[in-house]
């Protein structure tokens, strides 16, 4: 499809793979620090947009099809994670489990329906599904209408550790999303990845050569649901709160833009554009209904110039892939 | 009492009357997405808004020039439709090479900003428009009550809707579009300006939504976000229907809106779903929409 930006020069693959190591490390060590130095609440937000953007990017970056429709996976797990705490006393762990798993059958059911089209169409059919499940979400008794699932306990995690110290809480979703941005970059590195490429670049070439495409594209589709229903779930932990936000449009333009900023079709681009676009919403918290205008500035300016992202920008001057 | 179904008709008929309203605004917004689709092969996300400075410009022409209705009619939809040109001059032009969906991204950007400005200046609160002089009040035709408004806001849009269909499917200008819709370096090579008319094209798509808007104003209150979550559900109809055949866009329009309205009276929970619950079954059913071809 053409999305992400053209790889640069072809490296020798050790090259690639140090590049990238490197910058693993650099950002472990930079999030391993940061609790000292910034409100940790702030980080783990950050933390969990930078798991969504990362399996949103999951699909647009390496099988180029663009969801509208992400807020879907992450509201709904975010908001069955804070029932099962809250109502069922379900410990972290398993209030995690069970949204993920939930997420994933959700994907199961719209990636069936959406991959039925292509293109313009795929990112359409996903925008109106998740404006479905908004509705549903604001007149279920389960989700708490307008008010959400306020005050969920965070509780002990496998019993032991106390998540309501914020640092504790914080090395747990740390690890919860390191786990997560691994396993993203294992799918892409694998043959399995190859072939999702190989259908964003041609699908129909890749019909030709055997494969049955709609499986890998319904596989990759429930995989970043899966994803970013994880990264909802955390959220509603570490906030204590499942709200309509998070199921609502302007969410899923959120992931959309923080992958865009980053870089769509990097391994760290999302990571970097959902620290940008996190801390840029904080900073203009006070500013009320800028906050819009600076967003769509974004887009615009994005699409129109910028369109490898910062960290696709970088990659392309260090001849990195990043 | 009359009953049909067991539902009072009076509230039958009244349920009707809004569902072929908002089957008139369906139609004629998706009809625009159409025909800007047709030309430019972008899926414009700014629909939503410019239908809303539509209503907005109409409301603000009133408070502050006294331009009535009637003129805000001819009024609106040229002033949108011209700062519908100037993106498409300033932005769209330059994604002609790239994939479809940076359109959508980009359109989807431009929609933020223009619901966010309008949110700046005008609030969140929604703002009333009178109903013009001549068409207060309302007749009643023994079995229900039509307000005049609503039923010349039906048939005007309904006019609007086949007149599009006429001038592009039977006139020489709209032999002109369809050719370039399908090959547009042969049909410069012929001599016509295709830039221009992509752009005019653009303009005229949105001054359809401006024109939905102005006829939206007094039905429901004018507010900055009026357009956004009603952008979604055209998509909706959008895919139910399929880009390819104006006619299409208007039946699938105006049917949705009256299905959207019988589902009120029967089974009120479902009536803001229902429209994407249809999009679903139609997608496993029938997956190229009813009108359109597989895309």
């Amino acid at each position: 499809m053409g999305m992400a930006a053209d790889p640069p020069v072809q490296q020798v693959r050790k090259d690639s793979e140090r590049g990238l190591a490197v910058a693993f490390a650099l950002t472990v060590a930079v999030l391993a620090v940061a609790p000292f130095m910034l409100y940790p609440v702030f980080l783990m937000q950050a933390l969990c947009f930078a798991l969504f953007a990362c399996a949103f990017n999951l699909l647009i970056g390496y099988v180029g099809l663009l969801s509208f429709g992400h807020a879907l996976f992450f509201g709904w797990a975010s908001y069955l994670s804070a029932h099962a705490a809250k109502h069922w006393g379900f410990p972290p762990e398993a209030a995690l489990l069970l949204a993920t798993t939930c997420a994933a059958g959700l994907g199961v059911i719209a990636g069936g329906i959406a991959i039925r089209r292509q293109g313009i169409y795929f990112a359409m059919i996903t925008l109106a599904l998740a404006q479905m499940m908004y509705f549903v979400a604001l007149r279920v008794p389960f989700t708490g209408g307008e008010d959400g699932i306020q005050d969920v306990r965070r509780g002990y995690l496998f019993g032991i550790f106390d998540l309501s110290n914020d640092l504790t809480m914080y090395v747990f979703v740390l690890l919860v999303v390191l786990a997560g941005f691994l396993f993203i970059y294992r799918i892409v590195n694998s043959p399995f990845g190859e072939v999702l490429k190989a259908i964003r670049e041609n699908e129909l070439r890749a019909v030709s050569l055997g494969y049955r495409t709609d499986r890998y594209k319904l596989v990759a589709f429930v995989l970043s649901a899966t994803l970013a229903g994880l990264a909802g779930a955390l959220k509603a932990l570490v906030f204590h709160l499942a709200s309509l936000t998070d199921v609502h449009w302007t969410m899923s333009g959120e992931v959309v833009l923080m992958t865009l900023v980053g870089g769509l079709g990097t391994l760290f681009g999302p990571v970097v554009g959902a620290f940008l676009i996190v801390a840029l919403q904080n900073y203009l918290a006070s500013f009320g209904q800028w906050v819009l205008v600076i967003q769509g500035s974004i887009f615009v300016v994005c699409v129109l110039a910028f369109r490898r992202g910062i960290i696709g920008k970088l990659g392309n001057a260090l001849r990195v892939k990043l | 009492m009359v009953e049909i179904f067991g539902i009072p008709s009076q509230a039958l008929l009244g349920q009707l009357l809004i569902g072929l309203i908002n089957g008139s605004f369906y139609a004629l917004l998706s009809l625009g997405l159409a025909v800007i689709f047709g030309m430019l092969n972008i899926i414009n996300f700014t629909h939503g808004a410019q239908y809303m400075m539509g209503a907005f410009v109409a409301y603000l022409l009133l408070q502050y020039l006294g331009l009535n209705y009637w003129a805000a009619l001819v009024v609106v939809p040229l002033l949108v439709g011209a700062t519908g040109i100037l993106i498409e001059r300033l932005f769209l032009q330059r994604l002609r090479e790239l994939d479809h969906l940076y359109g959508l991204i980009l359109t989807f950007g431009l929609a933020l900003i223009i619901e966010g400005l309008f949110r700046n200046y005008f609030g969140s609160s929604g703002r009333p428009y009178e109903i013009p002089a001549a068409l207060q009040g309302g007749r009643n035709l023994g079995f229900m009550f039509l307000p005049n408004y609503r039923a010349w806001v039906i048939v005007f849009s309904l006019a609007i809707c086949l007149a599009t269909w006429f001038a592009i499917e039977r006139t020489r200008l709209g032999s002109y579009l369809r050719a370039a819709t399908e090959n547009p370096a042969l049909v410069r090579a012929f001599g016509i300006n295709v830039p221009r008319m992509v752009t005019l094209t653009y303009g005229f798509g949105v001054g359809l939504a401006a024109l939905a808007g102005v006829m939206a104003a007094p039905i429901y209150n004018v507010s900055p976000q009026m357009g956004s979550d009603l952008i979604i559900v055209v998509f909706a109809v959008v895919v139910i229907g399929g880009m390819g055949s104006i006619l299409g866009a208007i039946l699938t329009g105006f049917t949705l809106g009256i299905v959207e309205g019988l589902t009120k009276v029967f089974f009120p929970e479902a009536s803001s779903t229902v429209i994407f619950v249809i999009m679903v079954i139609v997608l496993l059913v029938r997956p190229a929409g009813f009108f359109g071809r597989i895309a």
